[in-house]
């Protein structure tokens, strides 16, 4: 059983590797991206204050507060996901501008304390309250999003198209028409991409990582355990997809569909906090959000096994369960 | 339940075979056993049900009723360790030589032949480095047979193998079965040339309509039902009022046929009414004078 599947899994790679156009572009485009973000983040800071203030309470004035200059005032609708904000440094003060004023400061943001000053000499009496947080900068926070939509597209379409392109060709009746069962395939399969997005992902990982100058809070190890779920989970519902369906233009469209909630959706280019609970509530059936908020937990707030717990669990229980589902209802051949 | 199986020496027995899709019955009850060692000719044209119901031997298509038995059991993990397989029209994986097209398949089954033997067998030698896809149709159907022969296969499925070949790769294709035909292997061939069955089937049964309307050695099935010698002449050199004579005359394309057991009386007709036999050609039976006379059908399309 094993040696059937390791001559899928090498004649698949053998494939992948000759196919230069697509070996060229797996791995030229997460250098693109490494490219892309050094020129859009890698320049120098604005030299910039960004001062929350709380939405409601805008209309209260401020002593003038509001009209300084070279401060990026931006309104916060929500307490909580504001001040989360100033914890990781996005924000480097808070205000509520209503009678007695108040104002939250980051005690480890030298930002915060030059914006606390600026304040204090318009609104003489506003209590101070403190948080404390190291600076999580978009582009960090970004960075994971940008590695796990990465895997993503790789995943689905990757394994999808595949599929699809060995059932249409008639490959996949010969081989029915051998001992090679669907699961020895389908492992084949799932190993093959898992090993190309783990290679490409670390060349994004260190590639990014290195020119945005970011260090992960937590442990290498863990992440790459999660990476490992992550991507499987994922492969496993690009075969889901591909499973049983013979017609590209149906399979496109459904990677499409899943492919762009989860883009958008997922938490890769800003943080759900404060989006309607159903938004969530479907974000949360989506595997890139579990792998995204748990990266994230582990990379900035270093996250030990026991905190990133139900997101492992759910990746590793849907991967199986997306796997059986693929495996049961998969067809060899075009009905 | 217990059985008082007939001894047999059958490695293949089809039993009641049906299978309907949406509007159409492909295979409408078909029966026959295949005895070990023969090759088996599956005739027919086109929509016959031939390929439907080799795949169903094949056991990559199921039926809708009736089984197929393979050495008295039903298609199982024996079956699929002993059986070749060449598909109508198969792709390969891309970007794989030829040699490791034939690795690949090798290593999915427990017993074979070593790659370099399948090479070897289906004189492959010369493009045993070549990109898969750059093969002719010849050299692409001889990959796919030795992709078929690498576990060294006690039964052999051959579905439509030269269709599409020219003239010289068909000859080469039919010798290379009739060396593996020599190493006792059965082998179950489905053809519209009937050249080809003639030359490389022990037994056959012609299919039309899902049905089998016809099934023996060849030679025996045209003595049985064709029992006859054809005359041939050209159509524009046979007088209208010859078509009168007591002979039976039909017209087939450009020719006038006439079928006779009595060769000698039918030539003393002809020449009583100074019929012109310049151009006359006088030749046996053969399976697709059969099929013409069996189903009232040209065998090809």
């Amino acid at each position: 059983m094993m040696r059937r599947m390791l001559a899928v899994l090498h004649a698949r790679n053998l494939e992948f590797l000759r196919d230069r156009g697509t070996l060229a572009f797996t791995l030229l485009l997460p250098v693109m991206i490494v490219v892309g973000m050094g020129f859009v983040f890698g320049g120098p800071e604005r030299p910039l204050f960004k001062v929350g203030v709380l939405a409601t309470t805008v209309a209260h004035g401020g002593g003038g507060f509001l009209d300084e200059r070279y401060v990026d005032f931006v309104a916060e609708p929500a307490e909580p996901v504001a001040l989360e904000r100033l914890r990781h440094q996005q924000l480097d003060l808070l205000v509520d501008l209503r009678a007695p004023a108040r104002y939250w400061v980051n005690t480890d943001s030298p930002k915060g304390y030059v914006a606390e000053r600026l304040l204090l000499a318009r609104v003489p009496g506003a209590q101070r309250q403190h948080v404390s947080g190291k600076a999580v900068r978009y582009v960090d926070w970004l960075f994971p999003g940008i590695l796990g939509m990465n895997m993503m597209f790789s995943c689905l379409f990757g394994v999808g198209y595949v599929v699809l392109r060995y059932r249409k060709s008639g490959f996949l009746k010969r081989l029915h028409a051998t001992p090679l069962t669907a699961f020895e395939f389908l492992s084949a399969q799932v190993l093959s991409r898992l090993g190309l997005i783990l290679l490409t992902t670390l060349i994004l990982y260190f590639g990014i990582g290195a020119i945005i100058g970011f260090h992960n809070a937590g442990s290498g190890a863990l992440l790459l355990l999660l990476a490992v779920l992550g991507a499987l989970s994922m492969v496993a519902l690009g075969l889901t997809v591909a499973a049983r369906f013979s017609s590209e233009e149906l399979v496109g469209g459904l990677l499409n569909l899943l492919t762009w909630p989860m883009m958008l959706l997922s938490g890769v280019w800003f943080s759900l906090e404060g989006s309607p609970r159903w938004i969530q509530w479907i974000a949360h059936v989506f595997p890139l959000t579990h792998l995204l908020d748990a990266a994230r937990a582990v990379m900035f707030d270093a996250a030990g096994i026991v905190q990133i717990a139900p997101q492992l669990l759910y990746l590793a229980a849907s991967s199986l369960i997306l796997l059986a589902i693929g495996a049961w209802s998969f067809r060899w051949r075009i009905d | 339940m217990l059985h008082s199986s007939p001894v047999s020496e059958a490695i293949l027995e089809v039993r009641d075979l049906i299978k309907r899709y949406a509007a159409t019955t492909a295979v409408d009850g078909v029966s026959f056993r295949v005895p070990e060692g023969i090759c088996f000719g599956l005739l027919g044209p086109n929509g016959a049900g031939k390929t439907t119901t080799i795949e169903i031997m094949e056991g990559i298509l199921p039926p809708g009723a009736g089984e197929v038995r393979y050495r008295g059991a039903p298609l199982g993990e024996r079956f699929r360790q002993e059986a070749g397989i060449l598909f109508q029209k198969t792709a390969l994986q891309d970007f794989l030589t030829v040699r490791q097209c034939i690795a690949l398949f090798r290593e999915l089954y427990r017993h074979g032949l070593t790659v370099d033997e399948v090479i070897d067998l289906c004189a492959l030698q010369a493009l045993a480095n070549r990109d898969s896809r750059k093969l002719s149709g010849g050299q692409q159907q001889r990959l796919l047979l030795a992709i078929a022969l690498v576990n060294d296969p006690a039964v052999l499925f051959l579905d439509e193998p030269t269709t599409g070949l020219d003239p010289q790769a068909r000859r080469n294709f039919w010798e290379l079965v009739q060396s593996i035909k020599a190493r006792r292997k059965t082998i179950i061939l489905t053809t519209h040339y009937m050249e080809e069955a003639q030359l490389l089937c022990d037994e056959i049964a012609i299919m039309d309509r899902g049905r089998i309307i016809a099934a023996g050695p060849p030679r025996q099935l045209l003595q049985q039902h064709f029992a006859r010698i054809l005359l041939e002449l050209p159509r524009q050199q046979f007088p209208a009022e010859a078509h009168a004579l007591p002979l039976n005359i039909q017209e087939v394309g450009t020719h006038v046929e006439i079928s006779t057991d009595d060769l000698e009386g039918a030539l003393r007709i002809l020449l009583g009414a100074h019929v012109p036999l310049t151009n006359l050609r006088i030749r046996p039976a053969n399976l697709e004078d059969l099929f013409l006379h069996l189903t009232g059908k040209e065998l090809r399309p």
